[in-house]
Parts: structure tokens; C-alpha cells; sequence
């Protein structure tokens, strides 16, 4: 479900802080507009997961602004590319936690209807 | 179980501080491990146990996450899952002697049966309410005097009308919401305001979909939260009353006495999972040095109480959605970011 409130979707959603030069391509700082802790914290994990990040970093800029910074120095490839395989993780970790999670819940009910009617059997 | 190992995968409790609280599993830490984000080391170890599921309770474990990932979840369940939850009153009458202000900011509280999931967001600039983003109650009420005479004292039987229910809001189905089905307050008991004779409430109220991070009445859920797993180990044998000692300092099961066979009472560790982690053990200079009181890290224990309006299970499910759908979006954006950037270059290389 992606739906966001509609109030925002006027304002910009990421901002890429623009570049010196183009041999800064390695190390940028990212504005994520409406996000907090949540997606930051797990951004913050998959991304130092990677092999290719030197340091990631975010910080919530303000308490009553409703964005965060996030750092990304890599140890040579584009950081935009790095950002990116994050999410990309990230989806890919979600998308299992979700399968799992729902096979899960349906064994549970099944097994569950199954006890009950063994319940009723036997009494 | 190495050291090294220990301090990866659990958090120790001693007596006055808690050590390795931090996850320290990325590349580089450590020489001998490879930390390297992987999917599929990822799948192998992540598992999902269901304890008990009900309509409104649920608690699971999440094995083979870190904090990070668990607290998203839990952030999300408590803040970002949208509900249906009154957001406006329009008060005709009111003469009961709740005021109007404090009266709507009840009626906001009220758990609305309702499922966000068929609904829009309603605009901010937005003047009409429409059928997609709009629910309408009608609450309309008078307490009279019933006319018995008698000498009962008990407003019950004196007044009718004189308790307002949640029961007693009527949904008003807009134009074009007639197959939706059962849009009720949760509970039918929710008491709102109490009235004596004379007193009167007659109120429209409108529902809109909102999260958690707006108002806390569109959190979806109660609570939400995990504690990790505890693990206790006993680095030597107790006997006798000492046992019972290490017994009474933990929660009720948590420790085992077993005959030995020379008659002895043994303790053991039979279920650490029903310990509340209190480290009353330390208290006792006799046990604390023999006993450690760890936490595995990637064990979350979840507990999902939910309002009623969703089950929790399917509230995981969306909380989980919700995350994909931010982690979607973002790639969007960064799609368009880089795509807009090409053009740039190939536009200054021509200068």
C-alpha cells in the first residue's frame, strides 16, 4: 500500500544535494521529505550492510521538520547507485517477511479451525 | 559458543548496565565473518512462529532481523496504518453538560469499524464530503423522565435515555456507499456522556481516513511492541536451598527443580522465555557470579493488540506492505532523480 496522504504530494518526496563536481559522485547527501526514524534507521542498516559504503549516516533535521538527512560516502562507486541496491534489499527483505508472515498466519488458522474440531469431536 | 559469537548474536544484563547492545554484524567488524548483506543467508534464518491469534490479540516471534527492521515494523503498526476515525462534529444541539469541544474530542477516540483500505484521503482544500472519503453518523438524542411513580432513587428506572452509547450513533449511508456493509463503532458500549431529563444531543459526525502520526485516534492498533527473547545460563550447579533461591529470583517457571538421584533438588533452566528480565538473581551475592542473564538479539518477540477495527495479523501484513511501498516509492524518485541528471550531462556537453 502506498498511498500517502495527499496533502504532501506537492512538495518534492527526495532531493539529491547537488554535487561540486563530478568526482564528488561518491559521497552525497540525500534529503528524504516525510520520512523519519522509521525508514531511516532501516536504511541505515541495509546500507551498512553493504561492502560498498564507507559511511552512511541520517539525521532528523529539526523535530518540526518533517525530513531526514542521509549521508552516503562510498569507497568509489556512485552513491545514488549505492542508495538505490539499498532499497532495493530493503524491497527484496520486505517482499519475504511478508510471505512468510502470511503463510504463517494461514497455517496458524487452519490448524487452529482443525483443533476446534477436534474440540467438538470429542466432546 | 565463542566469545566473538556471544557478543555478535546476544545482549548481556548484569547487575547495573547492559552490554553489546549494539548490532556490530556489518563487513569490516569482524576478520572471520562475512557480513555481507545477503537474501538468501537472510531467507535461511528468518522464520515467523504465530503463538496466539485472536481478533483482537496476536503474538509471533521474528527470528533473523535486526532491531532496525523490527522497529520499523513496530513504528509503523503504531503510526502509519490509516483507519477511519471521526474528525468532525457538527453540534445542532447540545445541552448536556459535556462541552461541545471536549464532547468531539471524545467522539474522535471511538474506534470506527470501518475498513481505510476502501477509502481516500480526503483533500485538504477539499469543501464537500464525498462518498470515497467521508463516513456520516448521526447521533440524536433526548433523556426524558419515565413515568413511574415510585420512590426508586436508581436513574435507571427514573429517566430513560439518560446513558449515550456508542450504540446509539446511527450511520448515515452517503450517496453511493449502499453495499458497504456492518460501518459501526467497534464497541456498542463505549459510554459518551450521561444526560438527565431536558438534556438533549443532536450531532452529525464525519469520519475520515488519517494515520497514527497525525492524531493518535487513527492508530489502528492499542499497542504494539517486542521484547527479545532471554536466555539464562547457570555457570555452575545449585543445590538444595540455594536452588530455591535462584528459583524465587526469576519469574514463575522460568526455573526447574529436579531430583538428583542422591535426593538432591537441582535447579534448571526449563522455560527462560517467561521471564520478565527483572535481574533480581543479582541481588544475591551468593548466585550473581554464577549466573548470566543474556538476550537474543534477533529474536522479537511481537505483541499486537489491535482496536478491533482490523485483525492484527492483517495490520502486520500492511505494516510490512507500508514499508515496501516506502522503499517502492524512493526507487521511483531515484529513477527520475538519475533519468533528469543523464539529460543534464548530454545538455552540457554540448556547451
Amino acid at each position: 500500500m502506498a498511498d500517502v496522504p495527499p496533502a504532501n504530494s506537492k512538495q518534492p518526496v527526495l532531493e539529491v544535494l547537488e554535487m561540486k563536481s563530478e568526482s564528488e559522485e561518491s559521497f552525497q547527501t540525500f534529503i528524504l521529505h516525510d520520512e523519519d526514524h522509521t525508514l531511516g534507521n532501516a536504511l541505515k542498516f541495509i546500507l551498512n550492510k553493504s561492502p560498498d559504503v564507507a559511511f552512511v549516516g541520517y539525521s532528523i533535521t529539526h523535530p518540526s521538520e518533517n525530513k531526514i538527512n542521509l549521508r552516503i560516502q562510498t569507497t568509489g562507486k556512485p552513491a545514488v547507485e549505492v542508495l538505490k541496491q539499498g532499497f532495493k534489499d530493503l524491497k527484496q527483505m520486505c517482499a519475504h517477511m511478508l510471505t512468510t508472515f502470511e503463510s504463517s498466519a494461514k497455517y496458524y488458522k487452519e490448524n487452529q479451525q482443525d483443533d476446534e474440531v477436534m474440540m467438538e469431536q470429542s466432546s | 559458543m565463542s566469545h566473538i559469537d556471544d557478543i555478535r548474536q546476544k545482549i548481556q544484563l548484569t547487575e547495573h548496565t547492559v552490554f553489546n547492545v549494539n548490532s556490530t554484524n556489518f563487513p569490516g567488524t569482524y576478520d572471520e565473518y562475512d557480513d555481507v548483506w545477503s537474501q538468501e543467508r537472510f531467507e535461511e534464518r528468518f522464520q515467523i512462529d504465530i503463538v496466539s491469534l485472536s481478533d483482537t490479540d496476536m503474538e509471533f516471534d521474528m527470528v533473523g532481523v535486526d532491531a532496525a527492521i523490527a522497529n520499523a515494523i513496530r513504528r509503523i503498526l503504531l503510526a502509519e496504518i490509516p483507519t477511519m476515525a471521526i474528525e468532525s462534529v457538527a453540534i445542532w444541539n447540545n445541552t448536556s453538560i459535556i462541552q461541545d469541544e471536549v464532547l468531539a474530542h471524545r467522539l474522535g477516540l471511538i474506534p470506527i469499524k470501518a475498513d481505510a483500505r476502501l477509502f481516500e484521503y480526503k483533500l485538504k482544500d477539499a469543501e464537500q464530503n464525498t462518498s470515497e472519503d467521508t463516513l456520516q453518523f448521526r447521533l440524536k438524542l433526548k433523556c426524558t423522565r419515565n413515568n413511574i411513580s415510585s420512590d426508586a432513587k436508581d436513574p435507571d428506572i427514573l429517566y430513560k435515555n439518560h446513558r449515550v452509547y456508542t450504540k446509539h450513533m446511527e450511520w448515515v449511508p452517503l450517496k453511493g456507499q449502499e453495499h458497504l456493509k456492518g460501518i459501526r463503532p467497534v464497541h456498542e458500549d463505549i459510554l459518551i456522556t450521561t444526560m438527565r431529563p431536558g438534556h438533549e444531543l443532536d450531532m452529525d459526525l464525519y469520519c475520515v481516513k488519517g494515520i497514527g502520526k497525525d492524531h493518535a485516534k487513527f492508530s489502528p492498533v492499542a499497542t504494539a511492541s517486542y521484547r527479545l527473547l532471554p536466555e539464562i545460563r547457570l555457570l555452575r550447579e545449585f543445590y538444595g536451598e540455594e536452588a530455591e533461591l535462584l528459583q524465587k529470583s526469576f519469574s514463575p517457571g522460568v526455573i526447574d527443580l529436579v531430583e538428583t538421584s542422591d535426593g538432591h533438588k537441582m535447579a534448571k533452566v526449563a522455560n527462560a522465555r517467561l521471564d520478565t528480565c527483572s535481574r533480581n538473581v543479582f541481588r544475591h551475592d551468593e548466585l550473581k557470579d554464577h549466573v548470566s542473564l543474556l538476550r537474543v538479539r534477533d529474536h522479537f518477540i511481537f505483541s499486537v493488540e489491535s482496536t478491533g477495527i482490523l485483525p492484527p495479523d492483517v495490520l502486520v501484513s500492511e505494516a510490512i506492505k507500508t514499508l515496501m511501498g516506502k522503499c517502492q516509492k524512493f526507487l521511483q524518485e531515484l529513477e527520475d532523480v538519475t533519468g533528469t541528471k543523464g539529460k543534464h550531462k548530454k545538455g552540457s556537453k554540448k556547451t
